[in-house]
């Protein structure tokens, strides 16, 4: 009896949260048929949110992915001096509100401060431009990696390398030949979490691409912009294409992991 | 030549975990560093592969000061305790990592891995995961792979510690004829006596950071430096204040010159030998006999008997008042 009612309440607070808007929002895209969501994906300004999204996200994805990698061989493999901060710092993405970071940012790189002014006078642009978008998405994004790799570095221990090192492996052929493909499913897993997080991220963006429409827009400003004029066909469409994409990633990830490693 | 440490000395925090250790590994040998566990004989080990650092102290290997080279360039075999199989290659893979990272040509590769293969009896097991192996089969594959590069040191950290007492005895001896056919100089860690008394031409006992005595195992049974190693190689009781090998006692019906009147406290019978607790004046000792002993005498609880150490027994003066008294080293 206690079963049941548990696996009811799990169920409907599911429901509640993700299955019914989800299916809310499917169900309005396709309320004037598949052809208007198709049009209204493939208006300019649309696609180039799309492109927009995608850019960020991919250098991001990219960034994250060296970076999280290398700073989960630092923390299992390395000990030195504040390395209890450094572990404490990389989930702090976790607790900091997107729209702080993204001030932040501003406070750091805008065009007024000495950093975003030498930048400017290089002729980058940082903020209210994409380098400032990619760092306030890999900034939110940061730890996913991270956080997946280091258990399974934990886990497989030090001794397959070591036996590497002494038959003669260097370095980076150790991390090639043993480390990498030990750690590779963490890695995809971190990579898809990355990608969904990167692709979805709203609030630091918000606050420092200026919302340029036709320039520095993402789609999911995209979103909210045409939800706010009364464009529901075209905020629905790109929320359910977001949606669709993120579904996609994690299913393709999932089909090509082997079975033992699930 | 082979491999020389000299002054080795290693703290983790305050731990000393090597202090003034100096050991020689003569080319060809084969050597076995044995000490109870944390004693520093695995450190050792490691500061010879260059896995570890030594705080001061060199390692010279076929006469090259080897203490700064890093590991990749000593040119040791490495076999550890958990076998360190790369597990997402196959057996084939495994042994023949060391010669692809050489850049050996391929040919010469597939016969040298097919060669190490049949050595270490895995001819059929090319294809496998280590997963699909024994323990045994994957500690065989870990050796052959160390071995691939021909090093000029073989190390083995305690390389049977994981198996189960039947394979541990197998490949025990197995190891033993395998460095008669190929006399790689070998070092292997142990905290088994029976191990390395069978397998090493020489012993090294390591305890508490140092070394306490270098020698043969006859010598080490024969002539152990103080009740620590005699207590640590085998058997021992307490008798007058002295150890002594409770085979190396002798019983008499009847009072002898030299002899210690005992009661007879416990009789146990193991296989063709007898052990029997004695009562020596009111401390405990123990002696073992054989079957025809034991019957001729009439052992049985109770009896009154004559004890004393046959001619030319081994015995040592107690100095460590916590020296194992017990049998519990089989």
């Amino acid at each position: 009896m206690a079963r049941w009612t548990l696996r009811l309440v799990a169920l409907a607070y599911l429901a509640l949260l993700l299955v019914i808007p989800l299916g809310i929002i499917v169900n309005r895209t396709f309320e004037n048929g598949a052809g208007a969501v198709w049009d209204s994906l493939n208006e300019p300004l649309a696609r180039h949110a799309f492109q927009v999204t995608l850019q960020v996200a991919l250098w991001a994805v990219l960034l994250n992915t060296i970076f999280g990698v290398g700073a989960a061989l630092l923390i299992v493999r390395y000990d030195f001096p504040g390395k209890r901060i450094f572990n404490a710092l990389i989930d702090l993405p976790l607790a900091v509100s997107p729209v702080v970071v993204g001030l932040a940012l501003i406070l750091v790189y805008g065009r007024l401060t000495p950093v975003g002014s030498w930048f400017g006078d290089q002729g980058i642009d940082i903020i209210f431009a994409l380098p400032g978008m990619v760092m306030a998405t890999a900034f939110v994004s940061l730890p996913l990696m991270v956080r997946e790799v280091v258990p399974v570095l934990e886990e497989i221990g030090v001794e397959q390398e070591q036996a590497a090192w002494t038959l003669g492996a260097s370095g980076w052929q150790t991390f090639r030949r043993i480390t990498f493909p030990s750690i590779r499913w963490a890695v995809a897993y971190g990579l898809v979490l990355t990608l969904a997080r990167s692709l979805g991220e709203f609030g630091a963006v918000a606050v420092v691409s200026g919302r340029i429409v036709g320039k520095t827009q993402t789609i999911t400003l995209y979103v909210q912009q045409h939800f706010e004029n009364f464009d529901k066909t075209g905020a629905y469409a790109a929320s359910f294409a977001l949606a669709a994409i993120a579904v996609v990633v994690l299913l393709i990830m999932n089909l090509l992991r082997p079975k033992e490693d699930r | 030549m082979g491999i020389e440490a000299r002054n080795i000395d290693k703290r983790f925090g305050d731990f000393v975990a090597l202090d003034d250790v100096s050991v020689d590994i003569p080319s060809g040998g084969l050597v076995a560093l044995l000490g109870p566990s944390g004693g520093g004989k695995t450190t050792l080990l490691r500061v010879i592969a260059g896995l570890e650092q030594p705080d001061s102290g060199t390692v010279t290997i076929n006469g090259e000061d080897a203490t700064r080279l890093s590991p990749q360039r000593r040119n040791v075999g490495f076999v550890f305790q958990h076998y360190a199989a790369f597990k997402h290659m196959n057996v084939y893979r495994n042994v023949a990592f060391g010669l692809e990272i050489r850049k050996r040509p391929k040919p010469e590769i597939h016969r040298r891995v097919n060669e190490l293969l049949e050595l270490v009896h895995l001819e059929g097991f090319a294809h496998r995961r280590p997963a699909q192996l024994s323990g045994g089969q994957r500690q065989r594959m870990a050796l052959a792979r160390a071995l691939a590069v021909e090093p000029s040191v073989l190390l083995l950290d305690e390389p049977f510690g994981a198996l189960d007492a039947q394979v541990r005895k197998e490949l025990r001896t197995w190891l033993r004829r395998l460095h008669d056919d190929i006399h790689v100089t070998t070092c292997f860690v142990t905290h088994d006596q029976e191990e390395a008394m069978e397998v090493a031409d020489r012993i090294v006992v390591i305890a508490g950071g140092k070394v306490v005595q270098v020698g043969t195992p006859d010598e080490l049974y024969d002539h152990p430096a103080d009740d620590f190693v005699m207590s640590f190689l085998g058997p021992v009781t307490k008798l007058d204040g002295r150890l002594v090998r409770p085979h190396d006692l002798e019983l008499f019906d009847a009072s002898a010159p030299g002899t210690s009147p005992a009661t007879v406290t416990r009789v146990v019978r193991v296989g063709f030998e007898v052990r029997v607790d004695l009562d020596v004046a009111g401390s405990e000792a123990w002696v073992q006999v054989t079957r025809d002993t034991a019957e001729r005498l009439g052992l049985r609880d109770g009896v009154t008997v004559h004890v004393r150490p046959i001619e030319g027994a081994v015995t040592v003066a107690v100095a460590t008042p916590n020296a194992p008294t017990t049998d519990e080293t089989s």
